[in-house]
């Protein structure tokens, strides 16, 4: 007992410090006083911290939330098509040629069209597609079983009551015929959209091609990206293919506009209310902690410091205070807004590095009005008083 | 004695206590209008969702096979069955009449135009029709308001407008105008009849081909006073789910009532069939199927959002309240010195919180209500109504919420011994 207080005479200590690592005067006070007040500089950096964090996840969303949206909104089908002018074929290369424009991940489906005759001679569309990319494609095609060889046919709602014998309509093998050639068909599956499709045949193809020997003259396009950037494929795809007609589908376009700019300025309005309630919040807690410690404030006058040493105390403690809640709410905020990706959209909101420097000007911002608007008070009143505790 | 100390703490810390009331509104107020926005969203966003068209079509019950190609019908005119014009109001009189936004029938006839075989489309544009006592006005203007008409450079312009519907006149599409070399204020002869070109039209799809006429034109050109080959209806509807997908043949007394008195987009389509005679009505699967998803995701989206604003103004109002107790350590040192239990100090400062969130919880619904009509009025273009049920709960909420704040710094400001608070040492 008598060594430890031994070890803590003034002296001691005194000597301690001028050895120990040098700090300056300004640093130790800054130290100090957050160690000190531990709970009420925990609380203060608790709202900074929640403040920032909420800031972060409203921005990271803002951004990437439109990107999410459009990829629900591709859910819609095509955007673009493609069809050849004049009730021509488009050419034999032209698939490979919106790949190579557009880049191989957009979805391209390509359909020919053709009238062939029942066995009872009524007349019937018949169609001629990829089925992999249809399906990719149009996600709302209701379809009871997609075909697994090419002599197998997707059977519109509506035309099933044509083609297939009443008696027997599953499975029995059909008899088509265009231009004098007949085909024999399966039909796999039914295929039901509420739309033209209920009243078409669907073929493979290569399958549709042997037979009719017609090629494409339509291809329908996913095209990715925001308006400007679907209008930009649109002109890069004429100047690739002069021999088509390239035109926006408006339905969906205009849709897909109007929906996602609501949506969006919905969020705007949100994401700036909640983000105004946080740096309310930080503003009540550090008002509260900064006019807590008047007395502090009067003791650095009393003992002769200057005012912009106090000022730049107060403000240094505060900017402090805003950079390391910042930091910590980035991380969080970042957390929240990959939460919030899962759960809604079922992938995570990539985090964006790039709103940081925002949400540290922000919080440092927030954290100076905040610690310079108390002291602006303070300085027209009398050290004396505040230490007599009036 | 009581009331004394509270009113008395009111009158002479008038501004601490403003201080504190203002943080109650403000956090009240964004909460009330989030909630409010988040709760109308879905319908919002639904009505957004009609601009990609109808979502619904009613055919014939027996009808013949379309043979469509690249918006050219090759179908014989006269071929297959028919709805009957007359019967089209009664689409409002459906159980779910005021989710239809709108209706519009087809009539596609082939046509001679120059030697050529040509489409033309018989619809209405905004039709007043009448339905019990009830005028509306409906037509492709509603249903698919992606159809832009004008002089043919893409601008709207008063000289070349919709046409009326009982006039005889009509829209040229824009390919086939480019194709004729048509313009606006020309005639065309259409199967022995001159017709007036009012406009050109602009629609991204098959319409590019052909001729958009009024209906009453297309039926007589076709010779078929009052027919209609399909409706598309454009209708507000409930995400589907695992009971709006079932055959309501299969159904019970009670489940079938649930599904009748929902507005599932089958439900309507079951209705549509039942007042208009011999047709079948179906989703279109494309608008339909999407919109569900559409409509969840942003609805869940501003929920979690929602839920992000209550918690940052909780938290708000709580600081608020802790830094307004916490400053009068003073006072509590005095009462105690003087006395009074714990009890009774606590009771004071929840009084004081309680006269703050009731007050502060009232200009914050207040203030709130209009800032949601506001963001209604400013994005949507239409009002945010406010459920008056959310009154007591914003009330309740910002009580708790005021209450769960000011708890640990009361219980500190309690704990805190008299005489150090007397010295002024805090």
């Amino acid at each position: 007992m008598s060594t430890m207080n031994a070890l803590n005479t003034p002296e001691q200590v005194a000597d301690r410090r001028a050895h120990g690592p040098h700090i300056s005067m300004f640093g130790r006070m800054l130290l100090r006083a957050a160690v000190l007040r531990r709970r009420r500089a925990a609380s203060a950096l608790l709202a900074m911290i929640v403040a920032a964090a909420v800031a972060t996840a409203m921005m990271n969303l803002y951004v990437d939330v439109q990107a999410k949206l459009r990829t629900e909104f591709r859910n819609y089908g095509a955007n673009v098509v493609i069809v050849a002018k004049d009730g021509q074929s488009l050419p034999a290369d032209a698939l490979a040629k919106i790949e190579s424009v557009l880049g191989s991940k957009t979805l391209a489906v390509p359909f020919s069209y053709a009238v062939a005759r029942t066995h009872d001679g009524q007349s019937v569309v018949v169609v001629g597609t990829d089925f992999a990319r249809a399906r990719e494609l149009n996600h709302w095609w209701k379809v009871s079983h997609w075909p697994d060889t090419p002599d197998q046919a997707l059977i519109g709602m509506r035309a099933a009551g044509v083609v297939l014998p009443k008696a027997s309509p599953n499975r029995q093998p059909f008899e088509l015929t265009f231009q004098g050639k007949a085909i024999q068909l399966v039909p796999a599956g039914m295929l039901q959209t509420g739309a033209g499709e209920d009243s078409r045949i669907y073929l493979d193809q290569s399958e549709f091609q042997n037979w009719t020997g017609v090629a494409p003259s339509t291809i329908e396009v996913a095209a990715n990206g925001t308006g400007e950037e679907v209008e930009t494929s649109i002109r890069q795809l004429a100047g690739a293919l002069p021999s088509a007609d390239i035109r926006p589908v408006r339905q969906i376009m205009e849709g897909e506009a109007n929906v996602l700019n609501k949506t969006r300025a919905t969020l705007y309005a949100s994401a700036t209310l909640v983000v105004i309630t946080s740096a309310l919040c930080v503003l009540a807690t550090l008002i509260g902690w900064v006019f807590d410690r008047r007395r502090d404030f009067a003791i650095m006058k009393a003992l002769g410091a200057s005012e912009r040493l106090v000022n730049g105390f107060f403000a240094a403690e505060a900017a402090a205070l805003g950079v390391v809640g910042a930091i910590l709410g980035f991380f969080i905020g970042i957390g929240v807004a990959a939460w919030i990706g899962r759960v809604n959209f079922h992938a995570p909101v990539v985090p964006r590095f790039g709103v940081f420097p925002y949400v540290l000007a922000g919080s440092v911002a927030v954290a100076l009005i905040s610690a310079i608007l108390p002291i602006e008070l303070l300085r027209r009143v009398q050290p004396a008083i505040i230490l007599r505790g009036e | 004695m009581f009331p004394r100390l509270v009113y008395e703490s009111f009158r002479r810390q008038g501004r601490r206590k403003l201080l504190a009331g203002v943080a109650i509104t403000l956090g009240v107020a964004v909460a009330t209008a989030m909630i409010a926005v988040a709760t109308d969203i879905g319908d919002k966003i639904n009505r957004e969702l009609r601009s990609y068209g109808a979502n619904l079509v009613v055919t014939p019950q027996e009808d013949t096979l379309d043979v469509e190609v690249g918006g050219v019908n090759l179908k014989p005119p006269s071929d297959g069955a028919f709805l009957i014009e007359a019967d089209l109001p009664k689409i409002r009189g459906t159980f779910w009449h005021n989710n239809i936004v709108g209706f519009s029938p087809m009539l596609p006839v082939t046509v001679k135009l120059d030697a050529r075989e040509v489409t033309l489309v018989g619809t209405y544009f905004n039709k007043p029709l009448r339905f019990g006592k009830e005028d509306f006005g409906t037509g492709v203007r509603i249903t698919h308001p992606w159809w832009r008409v004008s002089c043919g450079d893409g601008k709207e312009s008063p000289n070349c407008a919709w046409p009326a519907d009982d006039s005889q006149n009509v829209l040229i599409g824009e390919r086939l105008a480019a194709r004729l070399n048509q313009k606006p204020g020309h005639t065309i002869a259409v199967s022995g009849h001159p017709l007036t070109i009012s406009a050109i039209l602009s629609t991204g799809g098959d319409e590019d081909d052909q001729i958009v006429a009024p209906l009453a034109l297309a039926q007589q050109i076709l010779g078929k006073p009052g027919a209609v080959r399909r409706v598309y209806v454009s209708a507000l509807t409930k995400p589907q789910d695992a009971l709006s997908v079932r055959d309501p043949k299969t159904m019970t007394p009670e489940v079938y009532d649930r599904w009748y008195c929902s507005p599932y987009v089958q439900s309507i389509a079951y209705q549509l069939q039942e007042v208009i005679p011999h047709s079948h009505a179906e989703q279109i699967r494309q608008v339909a199927q999407n919109e569900g998803t559409v409509l969840s995701r942003i609805k869940g989206l501003m929920l979690l959002i929602t839920f992000a604003a209550l918690f940052a103004s909780a938290l708000a109002v709580s600081a608020a309240m802790a830094t307004a107790i916490y400053e009068r350590r003073v006072e509590v040192g005095l009462m105690k010195a003087l006395g009074a239990g714990n009890l009774v100090v606590s009771a004071i400062f929840f009084a004081e919180a309680l006269l703050l969130a009731l007050a502060g919880g009232l200009a914050g619904f207040s203030a709130g209500a209009l800032l949601a009509r506001q963001i209604g009025r400013s994005i949507f273009n239409s009002q945010i109504s406010i459920e008056p049920v959310l009154f007591p709960i914003i009330i309740a909420l910002a009580v708790f919420v005021t209450f769960a704040g000011s708890a640990a710094a009361i219980r500190r400001a309690v704990k805190f011994d008299p005489v150090f608070a007397l010295r002024g040492e805090g």
